[in-house]
Formats: structure tokens, sequence, C-alpha cells
């Protein structure tokens, strides 16, 4: 290793160590000012601090979030239960008593405020140095790590990754227990995050068990053991403790930011100069997210020097993610606009259609209108027309701040995704189910905001707008089926009709009952549960934090609907395809094994067949990888069908008439 | 029917495949080497860390009992031809009732002093891997012998380590005669460009025993001695066939077979590696080891004996290899030693390391190949000029058809075309660039 490579290392390591070490540098400290600080509400502010005088704890300093925070929850129990009984004193007769009252719901949203404005030490008296030291450094030793790897000689950088503990992965038995405890975690918390609703979790514990059935026994993999996974003989622990860090991090992002505090003060300065206020756990989440892209992107560039497509598409993503992702939304905030990301596309933006952010366009003037009509226009002719003519890769790693992380922070790991059929078998099964999910979802909270008639746009259109959608793409996807032009097992293709009939019939029976639940859920509680397990849990948790656990692409791959909407496209109607180049394939495995999304690209490569799958994402790095210069990311409209069958005449008697498999 | 299938390297496993789709018979691949079958070519990325074992394996390991294909491991001693039965070494037998010699190819000795001692091997089998691999923890310096593809490939692997690697070459350049003089140039020095030791123009004379039965240091025929605790050689491979020298089945250097790669014996086919055929194509070789006959001659055995016999024919000869960082790419007749009325438009890249030729018959200005350093060129778009015998100005202005390099990379064909007209005072122009929906249409008969 270059000297300036163990440099760049060790202060990257003292840069990560700082920054977990600022969580405990501060102090908490309760007193009147620091609560009026943090709470708008003057009745609220007067009873907590009435509690905690009568605690005796006014004005008490805290070591840590996790002491302070008890504490916090207790006074504002108290708080609550005083105010419920007795009113305060100078509250007008006839004023609301919800002015006063201090339910939890709205206690809880008081928390992270609270903690944040009680924070007391370093890293709140100089927030710019410690960003320095910390983030700063952070980037600094990144680079000090990846610049002198452009002085190598261009060509595959993928030595000793499986010999190394961070990249290596995790034998099948560990990667298993990660696997079920985040599932059990994931639903376990669940109930608790549904007010102890069993419901929901339940529900999807049934459909998981559901997919299983189907997998082993339906589709047979029940039979064909052992599968092939991503095991090494040996766990990498580097990579099981960066998988735990990362799962961590999100973990308190997204359900106990109250606990890094902190990390939001040192982002403090930077989101006072974009957007004039202070940060919030997104705009901490926002700001690490788009400098590992830029980091890790300067990585790629060095990495794939010699490799122009490689460099085009990771400045998009570093483009889009800073400029799109970033920047734009917080300079709309400033100019007191809605936060909107222009790239961002419902169902992965799946608050796009909640009443709330319709509200919020639809009174934010012209500019809000062109936003709303903008993301439907994406939704209803960007995905099918773009991904005609380019496939999904268009999105998926050009565009999206996902795809972004995953190429750049996650392309240490992209080996790590798992090739077994059963892979792909519980792949097709669980990301579709996302998308129709989302859609429920969706259709669900539309529903339920327009007006039942008055406007054009009334739920009765609404539903026959989305009956005809959902019949018209399910018939065109049946034709072009029952034509030959795909091939696509028949359960699949039985299920997604059962699944669109379905979706009609209820939409159709809706329409004519007017009723006021769509799919008899209500529709609160399918979006919540929908943020919780989708957005955060698989999205957050899963799909980064599993990066060295099981490839860089899980949600990508595994969960994201409109990677399902996109896939769905790529695979009945679009130009793009791999081409294989004749007989050049050596079956070495390069590209498989190099594919985040597990495709095994092998197994189409060596017999000259050309590759035209839902879940590619036309990274490209598959065609990169292999020695023998077989794959070739392209498109045509001439010919997919008829060279990307599984029945193809390789070589020698073509012209004898002679079928070669 | 109980076809037995020696050997589950590409050309047996091919021919199961294929048996296994045309036919239902009883299929039996054996194999002492390993259970379930892999890629050769990719030994060496599982060294180097690219890869792990597992995933050099094409199939999942399920997929032989689904295609009800069986396996068996073991190392058959002597075959039976009268009795047709395989005789195993630990004593069993198996009968069948055709029977398919895939048996690959080993390495040449070349009967150097000290061949035999502890820390020298060739890199064949995934045994030899192993012993590299247990040979590699504090090796100071490795000796390669012989500089074909598979001694590139171990420098790299060692390169890879960061184990000093000294590459004795008996050429004066790396492989001249394979290589026309500008490649062979390339890679010399791109090899050198590594910090490995090329050392051209030097052959063994012996290896050095420590005393205790181990290599301890190589010593060339210009009587240099250079320590190593390693010796590699890859000087060449010839047909695994030594044991079935005095049976019935006639040998040459390898196991003879006619066009439907049946050997002298009845119900006996051989393909692969040890397969030599008595009459091949013309421009052809006899023994042509490399995966992509071995993967044609089990299509073509398949076919045989599951009753629609075509003859092998593997079409215009195409190869590839990466030399470290340097994808080769040929098709049809490029060597070190062309013909005198052979002529060839060279192009080379400023920075060395790629470039592209194209050879034609000066007489009949047909072409008659392409050699590609560092750029990929569309194989059905080159047979088909190839075959075609396509004259090399209509190929020259169409060149932008053949080519493969991913998106956005630049393409050199002006460049081609400018060299020519340089050399040839002529006036032609490039009428295609690069484009799959082009390639397609031609490859159609539309273009
Ligand atoms: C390191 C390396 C790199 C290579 N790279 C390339 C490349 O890039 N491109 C290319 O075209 N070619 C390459 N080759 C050559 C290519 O791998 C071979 O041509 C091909 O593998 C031969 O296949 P085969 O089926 O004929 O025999 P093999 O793959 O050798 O299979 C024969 C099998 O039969 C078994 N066997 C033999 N005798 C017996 C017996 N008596 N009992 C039981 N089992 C027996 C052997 O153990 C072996 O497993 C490379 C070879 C090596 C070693
Ligand atoms: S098949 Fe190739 S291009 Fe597609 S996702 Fe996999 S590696 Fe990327
Ligand atoms: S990397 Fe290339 S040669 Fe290797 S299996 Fe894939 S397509 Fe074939």
């Amino acid at each position: 290793m270059h000297t300036l490579q163990k440099i760049g290392l060790a202060l990257f390591a003292a840069a990560l160590l700082l920054f977990i070490a600022t969580l405990g540098l501060e102090k908490y400290e309760l007193s009147e000012a620091r609560l009026t600080n943090a709470i708008d509400n003057t009745y609220h502010v007067d009873a907590i601090v009435a509690a905690a005088k009568e605690e005796g704890i006014l004005g008490n300093t805290y070591a840590s979030s996790f002491s302070f925070v008890p504490v916090v929850e207790d006074l504002f129990r108290e708080a609550g239960a005083n105010l419920k009984t007795t009113p305060p004193a100078n509250f007008p007769e006839d004023g609301n008593r919800a002015d006063y009252e201090l339910p939890s719901w709205k206690a809880e949203n008081y928390l992270l405020p609270v903690v944040k404005k009680a924070s007391t030490g370093p890293v709140s008296d100089q927030p710019v140095l410690f960003w320095w030291l910390t983030v700063g450094l952070g980037i600094l030793g990144g680079l000090l790590y990846i610049l002198p790897k452009f002085n190598l000689i261009p060509g595959i950088k993928h030595d000793h990754l499986y010999h190394r503990s961070l990249t290596r992965g995790l034998r099948l038995s560990v990667r298993g227990f990660f696997l079920g405890a985040t599932i059990l975690g994931v639903l376990v918390y669940g109930i608790y995050y549904m007010g102890k609703d069993y419901f929901w979790p339940g529900i999807t514990l049934l459909i998981g068990l559901l997919i299983t059935g189907l997998v082993f026994w339906v589709q047979r993999s029940a039979w064909r053991t052992p599968a092939k996974s991503a095991a090494p003989d040996l766990t990498g622990w580097l990579g099981v403790g960066a998988g735990l860090y990362l799962i961590a991090f999100y973990v308190l992002l997204y359900w106990s930011p109250r606990h890094i505090t902190s990390w939001m003060l040192l982002a403090d300065p930077l989101s006072y100069t974009l957007n004039g206020g202070e940060a919030s756990q997104w705009f901490l989440y926002g700001m690490l997210y788009t400098l590992v892209i830029l980091v890790m992107g300067v990585r790629m560039f060095a990495k794939y020097m010699h490799n122009k497509y490689q460099q085009i598409r990771t400045a998009s993503v570093m483009f889009f993610q800073t400029a799109f992702a970033f920047l734009i939304p917080e300079i709309l905030v400033r100019l007191n606009y809605p936060y909107y990301d222009f790239k961002n596309i419902w169902p992965l933006n799946y608050t796009f259609f909640f009443d709330w952010n319709l509200d919020n366009l639809i009174n934010s003037g012209g500019l809000g209108i062109f936003m709303l009509g903008w993301g439907i226009a994406l939704i209803l002719l960007g995905v099918p027309i773009i991904t005609y003519f380019y496939g999904k890769r268009w999105y998926c790693s050009w565009v999206c701040g996902c795809g972004g992380l995953a190429e750049t922070m996650g392309d240490p790991y992209r080996q790590l995704s798992d090739k077994s059929l059963r892979a792909w078998q519980y792949e097709r099964w669980i990301i579709h189910a996302v998308l129709v999910f989302a859609v429920i979802m969706t259709m669900g909270v539309l529903y339920s905001y327009l007006p039942k008639n008055e406007v054009w746009f009334s739920r009765g259109n609404f539903l026959l707008l989305m009956i005809f959608t959902l019949a018209g793409a399910m018939g065109y996807a049946w034709y072009r089926w029952r034509k030959g032009g795909v091939d696509i097992g028949a359960t699949g293709m039985y299920v997604g009709l059962g699944v669109t009939v379905l979706l009609i019939g209820i939409s159709g029976y809706h329409w004519a009952t007017e009723s006021e639940q769509f799919f008899f859920l209500s529709s609160g509680e399918t979006r919540q549960w929908y943020g919780f397990l989708i957005g955060s849990a698989f999205a957050g948790v899963v799909g980064t934090g599993f990066y060295p656990l099981m490839g860089n692409r899980v949600w990508c791959r595994f969960g994201c609907p409109l990677a399902a909407y996109l896939g769905l496209v790529q695979r009945f109607k679009s130009r793009f395809r791999i081409t294989t180049n004749g007989g050049q394939c050596i079956s070495c495995g390069n590209c498989s094994t190099y594919c985040e999304m597990g495709i095994d690209v092998r197994w189409y490569a060596q017999r000259g067949q050309d590759i035209v799958r839902s879940s590619c994402v036309g990274c490209g790095v598959c065609s990169a990888v292999c020695p023998r210069g077989v794959l070739r990311l392209e498109n045509s409209s001439v010919d997919i069908d008829e060279r990307a069958t599984e029945v193809r005449a390789l070589h020698i008697s073509e012209e004898r008439g002679v079928e070669l498999y | 029917m109980h076809i037995a299938i020696l050997g589950n390297g590409i050309s047996g496993i091919t021919a199961a495949r294929f048996l296994r789709k045309l036919t239902d018979h009883q299929i039996t691949v054996i194999s002492a080497e390993t259970d379930h079958f892999f890629s050769r070519t990719a030994l060496m990325y599982v060294y180097m860390g690219h890869m792990r074992y597992e995933d050099i394996k094409p199939y999942e390991d399920w997929f032989w009992e689904k295609n009800r294909i069986d396996l068996k491991r073991g190392y058959v001693e002597q075959i039976d031809f009268e009795q047709k039965q395989l005789h195993f070494r630990k004593g069993d037998q198996l009968g069948y009732d055709k029977l398919i010699l895939a048996l690959g190819s080993t390495p040449n000795k070349f009967g150097w002093p000290g061949q035999d001692l502890q820390g020298v091997r060739g890199l064949y089998s995934y045994q030899d891997l192993e012993y590299m691999e247990a040979h590699s923890e504090g090796l100071e310096r490795a000796v390669i012998v012989g500089g074909g593809l598979i001694g590139i490939e171990m420098a790299e692997m060692f390169h890879s380590r960061h184990i000093p690697v000294t590459f004795l070459v008996r050429e004066s350049v790396y492989w001249n005669a394979v290589l026309p003089k500008e490649e062979s140039e390339m890679v010399t020095r791109h090899i050198r460009e590594h910090g490995i030791d090329l050392r051209l123009s030097t052959e063994l004379k012996e290896i050095v025993d420590d005393g205790q039965g181990r290599a301890c240091a190589v010593v060339t025929g210009a009587g240099e001695r250079i320590d190593c605790g390693y010796v590699g050689l890859t000087a060449g491979v010839h047909p695994n066939i030594g044991w079935l020298k005095d049976t019935a089945l006639e040998t040459d250097k390898g196991i003879l077979v006619d066009e439907y790669l049946q050997t002298n014996l009845p119900d006996v086919y051989a393909i692969g590696d040890c397969a030599q055929i008595r009459h091949p194509k013309p421009g052809r070789r006899p023994i042509e080891a490399v995966w992509y006959t071995g993967r044609m001659m089990g299509e073509t055995v398949a076919h045989a004996i599951g009753g629609q016999p075509v003859e092998y024919d593997p079409g215009v000869w195409f190869n590839s290899a990466k030399f470290m960082d340097i994808e080769y790419q040929v098709y049809g007749d490029v060597s070190g030693r062309m013909p005198d009325h052979y002529a060839s438009v060279y192009w080379e890249h400023a920075d060395g390391r790629k470039s592209i030729r194209i050879v034609y018959d000066q007489n009949t200005q047909e072409v008659a190949g392409f050699n590609l350093m560092g750029v990929r060129y569309r194989h059905e778009v080159c047979e088909r000029w190839l075959a075609q015998k396509a004259s090399v100005e209509a190929v020259l202005q169409n060149l932008g058809l053949a080519n493969f390099d991913p998106e956005y990379y630049q393409q050199f064909e002006r460049e081609v075309v400018a060299q020519y007209n340089k050399q040839t005072g002529r006036h032609l122009k490039l009428r295609q660039k690069r484009g799959l929906s082009r390639a397609l249409a031609f490859l159609r008969g539309r273009a």
C-alpha cells in the first residue's frame, strides 16, 4: 500500500471514531431557557417546567441522551396528565382545549427538538470545527486513500476481494442469522410501531410465509438443494461489523433520531447556509449521503479509468444526487417552495400522492402545479418511454439516489449478491408484492383524499382511470406473452393476471358502491405500515445496512416498487438488452459474480443467448469485468425476442439446419 | 442405453447436456478431479480472490440431478473396450454402452533435471491450484517457465499476491509464434510495465534441489542461477492419454477420431483437448486445445450419438485471452509467421495497449483475419466476413459494424481506414459506425 493510502486510512478511521464519539461528548441540560427554545407552545413549556420543578430536577444536567430522554419522557407524561386535569391558569375561558392539552403524539414530536436544544458541550459550541474534524477529515482520508489509485495501470481491480474480511461476505449460517434476526426484529418492532396492533405485522408475516411456500414447494426450490449462495467458508467479520454499523445508523436515524442530535448539530452550519434553517435528521442524512456518493464516486473514476461507460454513469449519479436530491430541494425550501426532488418518482417516492404533499403542491402556485404535473408525467410517460428506448438503467444506474449509493459506496460489495435460482424466485415474488402493496396503499390514500363528486377528478373517475390503466397494461403484457415475445413462466403470468383482476374487481366494487374505505383498509394505517416496513426498514435498514452482508442492491433487487415497474417495462417492451458476443464466452463467471442484481449472466452468455432480464439495472459491470469481451449493453428494436430466446443456434451447424441449443 | 462420459470438463459436460436434450439415455459423467464441472479457464481468478471456487462452477450443484445426469467421482485406471467396462483405481467397475473420452490435457515436461521436485508444478487442474496456493505463503520468488497463455496467467496470479516473478521465455519476444510482431512487442512491454522480470530468449536448464527434495533455484541456459521457491511449468500441454497408449485405441499425439468424433473402436468417441482429428478442415490443426473447440465437439458428439449426426466443423477459427490488462481477440487466420502473400493493416493506439490488425490476401484482396488488442469486435460479424471471403476494402468501409466495445468508448475504425489509405494510396471512407441495429441488419443480409 502506498504511504499516502496508509495515512488516508488512518485519517478516515480517526474521523469515523471521532464521529461516533461526538455522540458522547455532549451533555444535556434541562433548563427553562432551553425548553422554551425547543417548544413553541407556552402552555406546554410552562407545564413541563412546572413538572420539572416539582421533581426538583430543573437545571440538572445529564451525561448522555440515553439518561436524558427517559427523564424528559417522564416530564412530558406528567405535564400531559396535569394539563388534562387542570387547564393552565392564564387560559381564556372560550379557548380550545386542544391548544393546551399535551397528548402523547404531540409530546413525541417535541422529543427531538428538546434533546437537540438541551445539548451543551464542545460540539454545540464549535459545530464547524467538529464538522471538519469528522466529516471533513473523513473526506480527506478517503480521498488520500483513493487518489493514488489513479497511478495504477488501468484494468480490472478485483484482486483479493474474496480474501478481505470487509468484502468477503458471510457464511450461509451467519447470513441466515442476520436475515432472520432482521425480519423478526422489524416485525416485532412493527407491532410496537403500529400501537400494539398485530394486524399489519401479522399480514406481512403471512405473505412472507406464503412466498416461501411458493418458492419452496410450488417452484420446487425445496428439491434444489443445496442452493448456491454467496457464502464463503469463512465469514468476513469486518464486513459484519460494517453491516452492523450501518444498520445501527439507520435504526437511529429512522426510529430514534433523538440519540444522534450531536450529528445534526454539526450539520447545522451547512443547513443554515443552504436552507436558512437548522439541520433535521433528514438534512444530516442528505448531507452524508451526498458526500459519500461524491467521494466514492471518485473511487469509481479511479477504478474504471479505462471504462468510459462507468465514468459517465458515475458522474451522472454524482450530479443527480448533489443537484437534484440535495441542493435544489434545500434551496426550494429556502425560497419557501415545497421540498421537491425532481427526479424522485412514485412509487419509490411513495409520499408523492399523500394528502399533505398534494395540498402542499397545489397551494404553492404555478411551480407547485408544475411539480405535480411533472411528477405524474414521469410516472405515466417518462418511465415507459425512456425505458423503452434505453432500458431501466436510465433511472437505476444513472439517476436514482438509491442506485447512486449502491454504485459508489456499495461497489466493493457487489459480488455478495446471491446468484442462486432460489434467490431469483424470491426476488420476483417479493418485489412485485411490494409494487402491489404500493399501488393498493396509494389508491387507498388517493381514494380517501379525492372528493366524492363535485369535481371531474372524483373518486369514481379515479377508479375508472385505474381500471382502464390496469386492464390496458395487463392486456398488453398478456398479448406479448401469448405471442411468445417474452420468455416468462406461466405461474408468474397467471398470478399477475389474478392480482390485476382482483384489483380491477375491487376498484369496480368501490366504484359501484361508493364505499368509504378502499380495499376495506384504513388508508392511514396502510400508509403508516408502508412507510415503516418498505420506506424505512426495507429501503434503509436492509437496503443499505445489508451492503456488506448480501450485496449492494438488496433494496433495488428485492424491494423497490419503482424498479419493479421499470423492470416490467424493460421485460415486456424495450430495446435494451445485453448482447453476447457469439461463442467467445469461457464460462468463467466474472459477469455473474459481479452482477449486483444477482443475475446469472453466464447462464445466458455461455449459450450465446442475449440477456433480457427485468432486474438488470444496466450498470455495465458484467461487460466491464468480462475477460473475453463477451458482453455489450445495447439498444435496438431489431430481433430482441429471437436473440434472447432459450434455444439459439450458436455457430457451426446453423447453415445445415441442425439446431444447437 | 448407458452413456459413460470420462471427463467432466467443458467438452464432456457439453456432450452430457446435449445428450440430455436430444435423448433419454442414462448418462454418467466421471471425473477424478472434482465432483462438479468448473471453468478451468477461471482458476486464476480464484487464486487472485476475484471469485471463489463456488463461483467458477457454471451450474448449481442440483442442476445435474434435475437433468438426470449422474456424476461419479473416481479415477479410471483401465478400460476394457471388449467388455465395455471401466475399471476404477478403487477397484470398482462401471459398464457402458457408449463411451465418450473427454480426458483433457496435461502440462508438458521436457525432461528437465529437477522437474519432479517439490515446488515444481504446472497449472492445469484444481489440484494444481491448491498446490500453488499451499506454496504461496512466504514465497519470495517464483519462476515461470514457458511463455504461453497459462504462463502469463500464472505470472499475473503471483503478481497479484506481490510475489516477485521471473518469467523465462524461449522466444525473443512473448508468444511470437501466435501473435504478429507488433502485438508480441506490446504484450512484452505490458508484462514489464507490471514489474515482472521477463527474460526473453532464455531457456531452463535445470531446477536445483535444496537438499530436501524442494526446488530452491533454477539455472538458465546461459548458466545464470535464479533463486526461487516455486517453479511453474507452463510450456504447453499435451493430450492426457499416456495411460491409453498400449490399448486397442488408436492414438497419435491424441486419440485419433473421424469427422463424427468416433475413434477406431465402435461406440467409443473422443472429444476436447485429448482428441486428434484425422482429417482436419483446411486451416485447422488436428489438436486444438481450447475451450471453444471442446464445447463444439461436445455438441457434435451428442448429435452423433443422439441419432442426428453432423460433421464436426468448428468453422472460422477464433480465440481470445487476456494478457494481464490487455484483452485479446482473434478471428480467422492470424499468426506470427504469416504467408508472404498476406498483408495487414495495423493500427496501434498511442497508449500502446490497444491495436487493430486486419490481415488480407494481397493477391485476391480477401480478408483473412482480425487481431484485436484491447478492442472488442463482434464475433458474428467478423465470422460472416471471413466466411464470405469479403474484400478487405468492403470490410474496412463497414468496419464499424464489427466494433463491440462498450458504449461511449472511442471508436478507432477511422484510424484503421486512414492507415490503409496511407499504405495503399487509396481513398476509402468509413461508412458504418458502431451500432447493434446496423450489425444485425448486416447479419440478416440486409446491408
Ligand atoms: C489455466 C488455464 C487457462 C485456460 N484458459 C483458456 C482460455 O482462456 N481460452 C481457451 O480457449 N482455453 C483455455 N484453456 C484451455 C481449456 O481450459 C481446455 O482446452 C479445456 O478445459 C479442455 O476441456 P476438456 O473437456 O477437453 O478437458 P478437461 O477440462 O481437462 O477435463 C478432463 C477431465 O477428465 C478427467 N480425467 C482425465 N482422465 C481421467 C481418468 N483416467 N479418470 C478420471 N478422470 C479423468 C480430468 O481429471 C479432468 O477433470 C485454459 C486452460 C488452463 C489450464
Ligand atoms: S446484468 Fe450486467 S448490466 Fe445488468 S445489472 Fe447485472 S452486471 Fe449490471
Ligand atoms: S465474464 Fe465473460 S467469459 Fe466469463 S462467463 Fe461471463 S460472459 Fe463468459
